[in-house]
């Protein structure tokens, strides 16, 4: 016990002497860390076992890409193949539009979801009554917590073709509205749904960016002559900037995945034809057609290409001089 | 809810009082917000209790009950695959979110204490995960090699911990003033000890925050089930719903095996009552959680 309790007292001299001793440092000296802080390593253990098993685990299980998958012979022992599977899946027309229905669909979504947790949050930022705005933030966050399942039922309730809106308005000559099934409104559906759901959670950042700005900057263009929209251009919008950059950052690095689950839930009543995004294709043609080598690689494809997209909207955050989501 | 929030905060002598065409467009568009959110809950309600003659006639939907009843709730409770997969679902959101609280926790308190041995290889492999998350395949193969297809483990321990997650309250950890540990070392607390008499009650609020964000996903979740099990008897809430309410397969027969006297509800006021039963645990614990959110939120994102 008394050796586990000196542990973060002798820790800075540890950190102190690190680099002259890394390489001569007895063994004995790790095995003093290891026994310093094995109260510490216990508690770490369960969690780097879980990370160890299902997610690099699972990255190994990537290897599949590359082989010809049999699931009695399994991962370690189906023959490799070399790129076979992806020059099978690159001739796949039917990959091709899923990977152009992802991308098409991420940046509508993305060009028409985007502004309106921007505007929803100057909006109640601008409330002086605190208790509206309290009341407001209740209503709007709830969505966020609601499974796609259910959203997609409270849709179909709502705006189908049985729902309430033909029912109350469409009258007796047909339907005013035929949104589910309708394979031209498919992406404005989505749309809607991801609004519908995301957005009032969406305006957190944005409130809290809002919050941070100085009352004083206000106060001095307003005494030099300023009025609110010159305010709202020099102040708030600048200000806002670094969130803003720094969340399409984040978007574009997730440009080839767009909501796999709302997706899924809706594919069948649209068809493949313009619901398949690649992630329901690796579901349809891995998982439910056992094409594990290829729809593997589809998912390989799609990660590694989803990294570089990462790293690339980094760089261009730092040329910009903005922060970025990592150094 | 503190009093300053509730008052009318004072308009700052500089700033204009606005417009009478811009409060009334402000207060329009709130009004119009709120609406849009809460009138679809208010259908599928209303819906689930109304009388099955008017949900009929009216082609499947009901804005106010003409009589209110409860029959489709009675159904739903009387035993049949509906009762056992809210059970189900329970059972997954409470022991996953338990098992993902405590590994969390400890993953989080052990990395959060500088220099401990291995902790910036961990942290690294944790954070390199974010690049290259596992994807569907592997994970089903990993899952599958291990035998735990069709079993509830498998509902559960593939996402066991969320790294976001972790980043939260490791950062939250970090942020507790090191005297506080120093003092529990002098009174002889081990590692364990601080972290349950110190820690902990310190960390409510990420605790409340990162809990209900486990406890939402395990809810919520109606894939893993579709991926991992073969019976619709190991079935969640969620899974049952697509099938039955968004796929629209009758689910009449399903309710009990197709006892006839069942035929005169309509589906579609049970299929509404299960939306709403899965619903409501969610409206539960949300009103005692919502205060953190934005504490725990913001945490999350300047440490991420």
């Amino acid at each position: 016990m008394s050796v586990t309790t000196k542990g973060p007292e002798a820790q800075p001299i540890a950190v102190v002497s690190k680099p002259p001793g890394k390489a001569e440092r007895p063994k004995s000296a790790l095995r003093h860390r290891l026994h310093r802080d094995r109260a510490l390593l216990l508690l770490m253990a369960p969690g780097v076992v879980f990370f160890l098993i299902f997610q690099y685990g699972a990255l190994f299980g990537n290897v599949i890409a590359f082989k010809d998958y049999m699931p009695f012979l399994g991962v370690v022992d189906s023959p490799w193949v070399g790129f076979a599977n992806f020059r099978t899946l690159f001739g796949e027309a039917a990959f091709w539009d899923a990977a152009l229905n992802t991308v098409v669909l991420s940046l509508v979504q993305l060009v028409f979801y985007f502004p309106i947790p921007l505007a929803l949050a100057l909006l109640l930022h601008s409330l002086m009554q605190g208790r509206v705005r309290r009341f407001v933030q209740s209503v709007v966050y709830l969505p966020h917590f609601i499974s796609w399942v259910i959203v997609v039922a409270l849709f179909q309730q709502v705006i189908g073709a049985d729902g309430v809106i033909n029912g109350t308005l469409g009258g007796s000559d047909g339907h005013l509205v035929d949104v589910i099934g309708n394979p031209d409104l498919f992406k404005p559906l989505m749309v809607m749904e991801l609004i519908w759901k995301e957005c009032g959670w969406g305006t957190i950042i944005f409130l809290a960016a809002l919050a941070q700005i100085d009352e004083g900057l206000y106060e001095a263009s307003a005494l030099d002559g300023a009025g609110p929209w010159r305010r709202f251009w020099h102040i708030t919008l600048p200000s806002l900037r670094a969130v803003i950059f720094l969340l399409l950052i984040l978007r574009l690095g997730d440009i080839l995945s767009v909501g796999f689950e709302q997706i899924l839930l809706q594919r069948d009543a649209f068809g493949p034809d313009v619901a398949e995004v690649i992630d329901t294709y690796v579901f349809y043609h891995g998982i439910r057609d056992q094409n594990w080598g290829v729809a593997a690689a589809a998912a390989l494809f799609k990660g590694v290409i989803g990294a570089c997209l990462v790293f690339t909207a980094n760089k261009i955050a730092h040329r910009m001089g903005e922060q970025g989501v990592y150094r | 809810m503190s009093a300053d929030v509730m008052q009318r905060a004072e308009r700052p002598a500089w700033m204009e009082e606005p417009r009478p065409i811009t409060q009334g467009f402000k207060g329009l568009t709130l009004v119009f917000t709120v609406l849009v959110v809460i009138v679809p809950f208010w259908v599928v309600l209303a819906t689930s209790f109304a009388p099955d003659k008017q949900v009929i006639a009216n082609g499947g939907y009901a804005l106010w009950p003409d009589r209110w009843t409860t029959n489709a709730y009675d159904l739903i409770f009387s035993g049949g695959q509906i009762t056992r997969a809210m059970l189900v679902s329970g059972g997954v959101t409470v022991i996953g979110t338990t098992f993902s609280l405590v590994c969390t926790i400890m993953l989080a308190y052990a990395l959060a204490r500088p220099g401990v041995v291995g902790g910036k290889p961990v942290m690294l492999l944790i954070l390199f995960t974010f690049l290259f998350p596992a994807g569907m395949i592997p994970s089903f193969l990993v899952v599958n090699g291990m035998g735990m297809r069709n079993t509830y483990w498998a509902l559960f321990l593939p996402v066991l911990i969320n790294a976001f997650n972790l980043v939260v309250m490791r950062g939250f950890f970090q942020g507790i003033p090191a005297e506080l540990f120093e003092s529990a070392k002098i009174d002889g607390a081990g590692e364990l000890r601080t972290l349950v008499t110190i820690v902990l009650p310190l960390s409510k609020a990420v605790i409340a925050v990162v809990g209900l964000f486990y406890a939402v996903g395990y809810w919520n979740d109606f894939f893993r089930a579709i991926l991992y099990t073969d019976q619709a008897t190991m079935w969640p809430l969620q899974t049952w719903m697509r099938t039955y309410v968004v796929q629209s397969q009758n689910s009449l027969i399903s309710v009990q095996g197709g006892v006839s006297e069942q035929i005169q509800f309509a589906p579609q006021t049970v299929n509404m009552a299960v939306v709403v039963l899965a619903t409501v645990p969610i409206l539960c614990v949300y009103p005692f959680i919502q205060r953190y959110f934005t504490k725990g939120v913001l945490t999350g994102a300047v440490k991420s």
